[in-house]
């Protein structure tokens, strides 16, 4: 069976898209934000662009006196209000057929027991054949009990030709030892390929983007070294508050949120070597050892900045500041601007600060890399014709707008000789006729099919708790409350006079 | 923008595009469409290019003909406002028709990719027609001809790298199924059985890859629906079926498992286009296809 070869596949063939074999999805925590906005969303689209298989299960699981017609309506009007693709009856109707409700706790036996009977008749009445996905939506409070319960059910029981994967959300611990438990309490049931960590704000399209701008083409790979590059920044700013998530958000703060994994992933697919394949396994050594090469420079005071957002105007609408928000401590510390400097001890980067930068209530919502390059070693102009030539950059834009940005410096017209910087832009949704897939249907795609995620595996996380954990160890240990910055604004004062003491600014993003 | 020309050349075209561009500021465009159509068909060529503009940034130009004694191009250029790229009409006129050629090559993007699209009848050799001679890749469709057969067959036999038909888009879903229902078998197929509407071309290039590809026969019946009906495939351990049941919809069988409803539409022209559009490069399968319809068509 496994010698089989598919007379009707063909590698040239690629048209034929590959579609999963038949499972079911299981999605724990069904009821909550995310499921509904996104996971139930995507699970359509998929269905929608034909590539869900024939004979698809989804099972939600969740504590509400539901049966399977209330959660198909919840599943219609998801679909409905959020699915990128236009909504089709009988793509929908396709869909009905394979979806079902389990009400229950998640320490109740009583629960299980349905969820395994249920499952068990899917594989049957839809030939899902004992192939099952399991999508922990949950806070990670929930990941042991549910791990437990699965076991003790039979759930993830494997017979030969089947199949059970698990996925599981950031945020991947919140510190180094933290990380490790959650990796034990997985680990008891699933291999590490069985896992699938999602990280939607970097989706395997945006990674797959970045690879293919650095390996596929010959001109930027030269300048991409401590030669030319002078320092390069990593921002990812929002442009909101909290909201009503204190509970998840205070105590954690936005460099555990979002540094740990979002920014420093960021940075290991920008400084990382050439992998000898674009196979996961190869990918991840290659970030694994960039990882293991940074560090941020023990001068915790003079190379990183934190702040807290205070009050004020934000494109146009008064806001209230971080310790005012509902359920935050008045002398809360948390942070909700981090920026760190980290440098990759090698031989390409020896020398070439990275600032990451993360923060929330910034002026706009926007996520890119910007590598910015050393001036040129002679100008053969006088110093008034370059007044206004600024830093050559290269700007990877994560989205909004996902594309490539050069800045260069060009004469301005006229008789003078001014020269001044310009923009060079490439957006990925101009100039390609598909708008690209969404982060959580690829990764679904991926899990379905089995596909090794490009998603970070349990080492990498673990190098990015090492590099993070002293830096929030520091910032715990101070008396001082983060430093207050305008709402609207990019952030506080310190942080300016963290890159300022190496001689560079922060560019606007 | 919409800006008139009559009596033109590609020089004035292109100056006038350039000119709307620097107001509009269109950029970031990857190929070139090239729509080649009669006359009468101006109108809904044109309004076709619109919508395919809309789904990719491109420079469209639409070329028609006509039977005027003197030679003369008329033009119409459309930049900016619901268009992520350009819109291109040219009239050729009397003798300038034969020369379509020297009149689009200036107006083509630098070094992007330049496809050229056929909605109704096309040259029998596309690759020596003088506009077919510019594009990387030629796109056909048979059903858009008076004679779908005959034209599919025409294909066939004047088949070139590059050259690709609609009828074989229009199959991808369905290919993609039957693919699925083999991945899920395992089991070798003893034979095959394409239903469809009499004379339907798309089911004549569907039977063609299956026989080629399973090196089964295949045999076709007439059906009562329009386009393909009914798909199936013989195993030792029972049929593999497809079977359209409503528009939109189909029912998937594959053996030892329970019948399965699965979507399955006719896709309309804009799907078409946008996945011919994806790739630029010759499609090495449709090319085994079309030799196993020129062998079938000779071996009757």
């Amino acid at each position: 069976m496994n010698t089989y070869v598919n007379p009707l596949r063909d590698p040239l063939d690629r048209r034929l898209p590959r579609i999963a074999g038949p499972c079911v999805l299981v999605i724990f925590g069904v009821t909550g934000d995310l499921s509904r906005k996104k996971l139930m969303p995507a699970v359509y689209d998929l269905a929608n662009r034909g590539l869900l298989p024939p004979g698809f299960g989804l099972v939600g699981f969740a504590r509400r006196d539901w049966a399977d017609q209330d959660f198909a309506k919840v599943v219609h009007d998801a679909v409905k209000e959020n699915a990128r693709t236009p909504f089709r009856e009988e793509v929908w109707q396709q869909l009905l057929e394979g979806i079902r409700f389990v009400p229950g706790r998640f320490d109740d036996d009583e629960s299980f027991e349905r969820l395994r009977r249920t499952i068990q008749d899917l594989d049957t009445e839809r030939g899902t054949g004992g192939n099952h996905a399991f999508y922990l939506s949950i806070p990670p409070s929930g990941f042991e009990p549910v791990m437990t319960q699965l076991r003790r059910h039979g759930l993830t029981e494997r017979t030969e030709g089947n199949w059970n994967r698990v996925v599981i959300e950031k945020p991947f611990g919140h510190d180094l030892a933290s990380a490790r438990e959650l990796n034990d309490v997985v680990s008891v049931l699933f291999d590490p390929h069985e896992v699938f960590r999602i990280d939607h704000y970097l989706g395997k399209e945006t990674v797959q983007n970045m690879l293919a701008l650095r390996f596929a083409n010959q001109m930027f790979e030269p300048i991409w070294n401590n030669h030319y590059v002078s320092h390069v920044e990593i921002t990812m700013a929002e442009d909101f508050g909290i909201g009503g998530r204190a509970g998840y958000f205070d105590g954690i703060g936005i460099a555990r949120d979002v540094i740990q994994n979002h920014l420093l992933q960021l940075l290991a697919l920008t400084a990382m070597e050439e992998p000898t394949s674009f196979e996961a396994g190869q990918l991840r050594a290659e970030k694994k050892k960039v990882l293991a090469a940074a560090r941020v420079p023990d001068r915790y005071d003079l190379h990183t900045a934190r702040g807290q957002y205070a009050a004020g105007w934000q494109g146009g609408r008064p806001v209230i500041g971080y310790l005012e928000e509902d359920g935050v401590a008045h002398d809360s510390r948390t942070e909700t601007f981090a920026a760190m400097r980290v440098d990759v001890d090698n031989r390409r980067w020896a020398g070439v600060p990275f600032f990451l930068r993360s923060a929330k209530r910034m002026p706009r919502r926007v996520t890119e890399v910007a590598l910015a390059f050393k001036r040129a070693p002679h100008l053969p102009f006088t110093a008034t014709d370059t007044a206004e030539l600024g830093t050559n950059a290269l700007v990877m834009r994560i989205q909004p707008d996902e594309g490539v940005t050069l800045r260069f410096g060009a004469k301005v017209p006229g008789t003078q000789m001014e020269i001044r910087e310009v923009s060079m832009d490439f957006g990925y949704g101009g100039s390609f006729t598909e708008s690209s897939p969404e982060a959580y249907e690829r990764l679904i795609l991926d899990v379905l099919l089995g596909d090794p995620p490009l998603f970070p595996q349990h080492e990498e996380v673990e190098l990015s708790w090492r590099i993070l954990d002293p830096v929030i160890e520091y910032w715990a240990g101070l008396e001082e409350q983060p430093e207050q910055y305008d709402s609207g604004t990019w952030g506080p004062a310190s942080a300016h006079d963290m890159l300022a003491r190496d001689g560079f600014s922060w560019r606007r993003p | 923008m919409i800006i008139e020309l009559t009596d033109t050349s590609s020089r004035e075209v292109a100056t006038a595009l350039t000119n709307a561009k620097r107001t509009t500021g269109a950029s970031g465009l990857v190929l070139t469409l090239i729509i080649a159509t009669p006359a009468e068909n101006f109108d809904a060529a044109l309004e076709a290019a619109k919508t395919s503009a809309t789904a990719h940034p491109s420079r469209v130009i639409v070329v028609t003909y006509s039977d005027e004694a003197s030679s003369r191009l008329d033009a119409t250029i459309e930049v900016g406002e619901d268009m992520p790229g350009d819109l291109i009409g040219l009239k050729l006129h009397g003798e300038l028709r034969y020369h379509g050629d020297s009149i689009c090559l200036p107006l083509l993007l630098p070094d992007s990719p330049t496809i050229v699209w056929w909605p109704t009848e096309a040259p029998d050799r596309l690759v020596d027609s003088p506009i077919g001679r510019l594009a990387d890749r030629r796109i056909t469709d048979a059903a858009g001809c008076h004679d779908p057969q005959g034209a599919l067959l025409r294909r066939a036999r004047n088949h070139t790298p590059g050259d690709t038909d609609l009828t074989w888009t229009r199959l991808t879903r369905w290919r993609a199924l039957l693919a699925a229902a083999l991945d899920q078998t395992g089991a070798p197929v003893t034979g095959g059985h394409v239903v469809s509407a009499p004379d339907n071309a798309p089911a004549t290039l569907l039977a063609a890859w299956l026989s080629d590809r399973l090196q089964v026969q295949v045999e076709r019946a007439d059906g009562e629906h329009p386009g393909v009906n009914e798909v199936r495939l013989f195993t030792d351990e029972g049929d593999i079926t497809l079977r359209r049941v409503a528009e939109g919809t189909a029912l998937y069988q594959v053996p030892h498992q329970p019948q399965r409803t699965v979507a399955l539409r006719r896709r309309p022209l804009t799907d078409l286009l946008t996945e011919e559009l994806q790739r630029v490069d010759a499609d090495e399968v449709f090319e085994a296809v079309t030799r196993r319809l020129v062998a079938d068509a000779e071996g009757n």
